[in-house]
């Protein structure tokens, strides 16, 4: 079976196409009014002095998203 | 321009928006737009108000209005916040999004940020849905020049189907072209044809079932095929409004529930349900605003964003994060104090002169005594108090502050911290409102509402108050000056006062957190909702504008504030201190009664008075203390500091005291106005005693533990 990765496994400066929102409920919302839908380009720009959150290059604009919120972000492929 | 007389105080208690038209004619237009694309500062240039802006997503949290006109019309501008969509799930996306569906205005412009335009664009599209009447205003065209963006307006009119305008909010003058093309859309009943978004067929299909029935009932008051899609993606918040704002019920309607159940059939049958339905809808319009996207903007280099990044990495790294943070903290406290000391000596020199002159007056019309005592010995003391020493530091941190908010830091201190608040089961955005704090207590309050999840909101409210506000900086700056840095001046005793005043700040911090997480813990248990925070593009700050408008703004509400609260105390002070009950005055009884337990955490019965009488405003306290002394007696010449201490070590005033007074000056019950919000915030008087009961506690714990350590040594 193929391995699953989410958002997590993007180190800053790597960049991944989103595949699906496992997301529920107001943050499914806002992740997808942010513009996180399918096939979506995002880039993780650098992570915060705890290791998290960290900050992602999506659509424009930098926004910061907690790891618990990007394991239920799965993307296609490991980041490049 | 930074917290003005607006944002703080009183006046950010009142939410509740009321239009009001200055003539009937009045037009009103609604500015709209995502979060922190200058919303607040084209509605300042045009209506030349002052509402608070910055360079963080959020500031605005209630709609404000404010008033221009043209050569043919008057307008009505409401400044509502900013969103990223109308599908709103938060209270301000709320706020929001009523305005624009059931707000009754004649046009809506939405603002967009020309340096982040695809996801503006998002907004865009799902307001021209429910209204013809708009314009769209690409603000911030400068910086997307500077970054080498180039956007096609002309194109991009043509794909949305209204009118589209550049702007550089900043200068007036560039808003000219908004305010014509407002004219335009008002003067002629012309008929745009926004873009509508066009869905999966199957949706397309449930829709046109549903629409005819919708426009025939609600005949133009709303917009039908928006209504529709709304009703089959069902959501009960937006169906209270509708129903309230059309006074119909749409679920007893049988003609409506019929098409709604043989339009959501067809949805069933493609297996378009839910979730699913949701997605597609959002997929679209997101679709939509990317095919415009690179149609009509073109950027010149591949990545435009490398300084802000670069930026980024030294403010927000691992090794650098946090130290640059609480330096930054420590130089805007070393300016303020360095500044303050100067100003603060003169008008107190110039205040204490026309004391003496006003006196002179007195005796020469051979005014009573107890006049002279109650209009200077009392009001005008306190009030000269006041000023002199309250102002300096305040005009001066303000426009600091305001620096840095402008400059787009806050969002990155509130990415710092969230982890630790994270440990505490709160949000990151809390810094933010604890930002807000530093100015004024009332006004990071008000700005919870940036938090999502109410139980997390709550939590950010009760611990607000451990962030010290502008009333009561000067106060610490004050004792840490008389007490703990000896009498010479120069850079190494100020940058020392800096040190100790963040050493403060970040006890106030560590509180934060420990009263967060105790809460979190038991009385408001619960989970870490999600949290997404955007963290802007840094921006050039306007230093000129942030100086000019905040001291000045600062400077009458300080005044006027010291005038209302300051001038009454006064006078009561003065009565207290001169009436004789039993052969003492009612001043020593008072103090009398609280010395006992006063003295048990290392105050005393006129310093707990002072903190007791300053619940109105922190900024009387000191003042207050001072007063009391000399009415007990000790009467003398008090234009310095070096003055004050002398009186206060007659008190029998030790390092015990001042750090004692300096712990309850930080933890204690907050100011009235407060109180007041966060009783209007929260709806709920309980947890407005929770608010009082939890620092006072804190703080008399604290002071008892550490008065009593210190007294063994």
């Amino acid at each position: 079976m193929k391995q699953k990765y989410c958002l997590n496994d993007l180190k800053p400066g790597q960049r991944a196409k989103i595949k699906e929102l496992l997301s529920t409920d107001g943050i499914r919302r806002r992740l997808l009014d942010i513009g996180l839908i399918e096939n979506t380009e995002v880039e993780c720009i650098g992570k915060s002095p705890g290791g998290d959150p960290a900050a992602y290059l999506i659509r424009g604009a930098v926004i910061a998203i907690r790891s618990e919120d990007c394991s239920n972000i799965l993307i296609y492929d490991k980041g490049v | 321009m930074g917290l003005t007389k607006n944002s703080v105080g009183i006046r950010a208690v009142d939410s509740h928006l009321k239009i009001i038209k200055q003539t009937p004619s009045d037009k009103v237009v609604a500015i709209a737009g995502n979060p922190n694309v200058g919303k607040s500062t084209v509605f300042n240039n045009l209506t030349g108000m002052n509402q608070h802006t910055g360079n963080w997503p959020g500031k605005t949290v209630t709609n404000a209005q404010g008033y221009c006109s043209t050569k043919q019309n008057s307008y009505v501008l409401v400044d509502i916040p900013g969103t990223y969509s109308l599908m709103a799930h938060s209270a301000e996306e709320k706020i929001a999004r009523n305005f624009i569906c059931f707000g009754r205005a004649d046009a809506i412009v939405v603002v967009c940020d020309a340096t982040c335009l695809e996801r503006n664009l998002n907004l865009v599209l799902q307001t021209l849905e429910i209204s013809r009447n708009v314009i769209v205003c690409i603000n911030l065209m400068d910086e997307a020049r500077r970054k080498g963006i180039r956007i096609d307006l002309k194109e991009l009119s043509k794909q949305l189907g209204v009118r589209v305008v550049g702007s550089i909010a900043r200068k007036k003058h560039s808003l000219n072209q908004l305010m014509q093309e407002l004219d335009v859309l008002m003067q002629k009943e012309q008929q745009t044809a926004p873009l509508q978004i066009t869905y999966r067929p199957p949706i397309e299909e449930a829709i046109s079932i549903l629409q005819p029935v919708i426009e025939e009932r609600f005949s133009g008051s709303i917009n039908s095929r928006w209504l529709s899609l709304k009703l089959l993606d069902y959501d009960q918040s937006l169906m209270d409004e509708i129903s309230a704002y059309t006074h119909k019920d749409i679920f007893t309607d049988s003609c409506i529930l019929d098409a709604l159940k043989q339009s959501k059939t067809v949805l069933d049958t493609n297996k378009i349900t839910g979730k699913r339905l949701e997605d597609s809808t959002v997929a679209s319009v997101v679709l939509k605003a990317e095919d415009i996207f690179k149609h009509t903007v073109f950027c010149e280099k591949k990545r435009y964003d490398d300084l802000d990044r670069k930026i980024d990495r030294v403010l927000t790294s691992k090794w650098t994060g946090y130290p640059v943070m609480l330096i930054l903290l420590a130089i805007v406290f070393w300016l303020t104090i360095a500044g303050a000391n100067y100003p603060s000596k003169l008008l107190s020199c110039v205040l204490f002169g026309i004391e003496n002159k006003l006196t002179e007056i007195f005796y020469y019309f051979g005014a009573p005594m107890w006049l002279h005592g109650i209009l200077i010995a009392g009001a005008y003391r306190v009030l000269a108090w006041v000023i002199s020493v309250m102002l300096p530091p305040m005009a001066i941190f303000f426009p600091l502050f305001t620096l840095l908010e402008d400059s787009g830091y806050l969002p990155r201190i509130a990415y710092n911290l969230d982890k630790p608040f994270k440990h505490c089961c709160a949000c990151g955005k809390q810094a933010l409102t604890m930002c807000m704090g530093f100015g004024c207590n009332a006004a990071g309050i008000v700005g919870c509402r940036i938090i999502d999840s109410p139980r997390e909101q709550l939590i950010a409210m009760l611990t607000n108050n451990f962030v010290p506000c502008n009333g009561r900086f000067p106060t610490l700056i004050a004792i840490i000056s008389m007490f703990f840095l000896g009498a010479s001046t120069g850079i190494l005793p100020s940058l020392l006062l800096a040190l100790y005043i963040t050493m403060i700040i970040v006890l106030g911090v560590l509180m934060t957190f420990i009263v967060s997480y105790v809460l979190s813990k038991t009385v408001l248990k619960g989970v870490t909702s999600s949290f997404t925070l955007e963290l802007p593009p840094y921006r050039r700050p306007q230093v000129l504008k942030v100086l000019v408008h905040s001291i000045f703004d600062r400077t009458i509400f300080v005044l006027g504030r010291a005038a209302v609260v300051a001038i009454p105390t006064g006078i009561f002070i003065w009565i207290m201190a001169n009436t004789f009950i039993s052969g003492t005055t009612i001043l020593n009884h008072c103090a009398g009664f609280l010395d006992p337990f006063a003295r048990w955490i290392g105050l005393d019965g006129v310093i707990l008075m002072a903190f007791i009488l300053g619940l109105p405003a922190n900024e009387i306290v000191v003042p207050i203390i001072i007063m009391t002394y000399m009415a007990q007696g000790s009467m003398q010449e008090i234009e310095s500091l070096t003055n004050i201490k002398q009186l206060l070590l007659a008190n029998n005033w030790t390092w015990i005291t001042a750090i004692s007074t300096m712990l309850f000056s930080l933890m204690h019950w907050p100011c009235s106005t407060t109180l007041l919000t966060i009783k209007k915030e929260s709806g709920s008087l309980k947890w407005t005693m929770v608010s009082f009961i939890v620092p006072t506690f804190i703080g008399i714990l604290c002071c008892f533990l550490f008065a009593n350590i210190a007294k063994m040594f």
